[in-house]
């Protein structure tokens, strides 16, 4: 172990390794805890949690489709009281950092979560502007850039972490959306949240979700979310959490040559409980295969043939 | 620090993630399919009414098939599993072309089982739902009849009249009385204290009806599309009638809390 340095730091926050989960995937970690220690993993992002309890959407919520799922769970959650009491406590006594997203359905929504995290030992905050699968908030934030800086900026006002604030892909150009969160104060950017798909159910003739439309992840994304985290690293300063399709640790490695300081393993858990350990074991091999003696020369460092 | 509680410990752990063995898999009706699997500690901690997670091999098929399980044999550590092909090119179809020797990736045993009482029950299964009635029937150590509606092709009947009394309905009359399970059971005037079913929707709403009626305690195996079995991705739940204490909300994992539930505290 002693010979390569995994660990990296995100705006402040020093991670033993780059290796973290994607919102929604993971829950709070309890679940996973049975299957993974959770002390291997650089940071644990919990599912999206609200000022007050979310019923989620109609059922069937998940779909598969070629390579990848959609799903429209709607970002149910126990509320932001609920979640305090129980998920962050469960957290606290794991040695790896707690990353909280928070979602919300109007700016003032996110503000009384993030204040009512101030106090908590929770890390950093993931602001989800970015979910598809709500009619109100989530995505309406996150597809138009003044809107992007504004809450951006709102929330950075009264945040006492440092504020990821996570991108959607739905959108012409990405860049735009990063300057955009950049420019509002966001101490880093986590990308690609999922792409608007649909799926119909032949035999019957209608849509497989409830929802009609659900957001698309698993490895057939995985070249979008490079290609939009190398685009987004030329275009922004602050460091960048990049996730998508990540099931290996061949992906994460590639994510993070194109410029992420950090990754997320999100559908790929529910392939295989143990993937983000496996991640984590396969990036130590990768350093030490070609001598790479710190992970962080391996950020952005994809170059001109 | 808190310590890992992983898999691996058969005394602490209560789910396992292993490649099983394929025992022998038969076709027993047409597109039902009866594959026996050896386990490593799955079936030596499997109860009645819970079910697996079956990878698919082929990588574009991500999320796993939960499947019930329709029998246990905890000295062999066997499961035996019925389970209908969905289609063509689907993962089931990929299952149902397994023979003795192939690996199979399994997570389970997952969900909590049908609790065992000593009143005297129905074990109600329709369809797709009657073979994890099976492993019940058996454990059942009671006064009990399986009550079994099919469309028309039958399975697994032997299997049922080596257990307990079993009565039949089929949808077009080749079998047994023609119609539901409730038909069946006002046919043959059985009767029993509880209710224990698996099957169609329509079905466990029409028996909790009944149970309703008739003054019967009434349990529920439910089903819904899935995606990590464990209960982290809230994709498989169904409405409650009072607020679930793990989500907050009026609804429930049916992977975690269920899939096998009170009828009165879900709606159907």
């Amino acid at each position: 172990m002693s010979d390569i340095k995994t660990s990296v730091n995100l705006c402040g926050v020093e991670l033993k390794n780059p290796v973290m989960v994607a919102s929604g995937t993971f829950g709070s970690g309890q679940e996973y805890s049975e299957f993974v220690d959770l002390n291997r993993l650089g940071a644990v992002v919990t599912k999206g949690v609200a000022n007050i309890p979310w019923q989620g959407n109609p059922t069937p919520r998940v779909a598969e489709v070629y390579g990848g799922m959609l799903n429209a769970v709607g970002l149910q959650n126990p509320g932001i009281d609920v979640f305090c009491k129980r998920d962050i406590p469960f957290l606290q006594d794991y040695d790896t950092k707690i990353i909280v997203n928070v979602c919300g359905k109007s700016t003032s929504d996110y503000l009384e979560v993030v204040e009512r995290l101030a106090d908590e030992p929770v890390d950093m905050l993931e602001i989800n502007i970015s979910c598809p699968n709500v009619k109100e908030g989530g995505i309406a934030f996150g597809q138009d850039p003044k809107l992007v800086e504004q809450i951006t900026s709102d929330i950075k006002k009264i945040a006492k972490q440092p504020v990821i604030m996570k991108l959607s892909p739905n959108v012409t150009d990405i860049t735009e959306m990063a300057r955009a969160a950049e420019a509002g104060g966001a101490d880093c950017l986590s990308l690609i949240n999922t792409l608007t798909g649909m799926k119909i159910d032949i035999d019957r003739r209608t849509f497989v979700l409830a929802n009609k439309t659900g957001g698309m992840s698993g490895p057939a994304i995985h070249p979008i979310a490079v290609r939009m985290v190398y685009q987004t690293a030329q275009a922004v300063k602050v460091p960048l959490i990049g996730m998508g399709g990540i099931a290996t640790a061949e992906d994460a490695i590639e994510m993070i040559l194109a410029g992420a300081t950090a990754v997320s393993v999100g559908t790929a858990n529910f392939v295989d409980p143990c993937t983000t350990i496996k991640v984590v074991e396969g990036i130590e091999s990768y350093m030490r295969k070609y001598g790479v003696k710190d992970i962080k020369e391996l950020v952005g460092a994809v170059h001109e043939r | 620090l808190r310590q890992p509680n992983l898999q691996g410990d058969i005394n602490m752990a209560t789910k396992f993630e292993e490649m099983a063995v394929v025992v022998s898999q038969k076709e027993i009706a047409t597109d039902i399919f009866d594959l026996t699997i050896q386990t490593k500690d799955i079936a030596k901690a499997a109860k009645a009414g819970q079910f697996i997670s079956l990878y698919c091999n082929d990588g574009t098929k991500l999320l796993p098939r939960p499947i019930s399980l329709c029998g246990i044999d905890r000295e062999a550590g066997t499961l035996r599993l019925v389970y209908r092909v969905t289609g063509e090119n689907t993962g089931t179809k990929e299952f149902s072309k397994m023979v003795a020797g192939d690996q199979v990736r399994v997570l389970g045993p997952l969900g909590n089982g049908f609790t065992l009482g000593d009143k005297k029950a129905f074990c109600i299964g329709g369809g797709i739902g009657i073979p994890p009635m099976l492993q019940l029937a058996k454990e059942l150590n009671c006064e009990k009849t399986a009550v079994l509606g099919y469309r028309n092709e039958l399975f697994l009947l032997d299997d049922f009249e080596n257990v307990c009394d079993t009565i039949i309905a089929t949808e077009d009359g080749s079998a047994g009385t023609k119609g539901n399970v409730i038909d069946a059971i006002k046919a043959n005037g059985a009767n029993a204290d509880v209710i224990y079913a698996c099957g169609p929707t329509p079905m466990l709403r029409a028996l909790k009806a009944y149970a309703e009626e008739n003054h019967m305690e009434c349990y529920v195996s439910m089903e819904e599309h899935m995606a990590c079995g464990i209960g982290a991705c809230l994709a498989c739940v169904c409405k409650t009638k009072e607020k679930d204490h793990h989500t907050n909300v009026n609804n429930t994992r049916i992977c975690k809390e269920g899939p096998v539930f009170n009828a009165k505290e879900v709606e159907l």
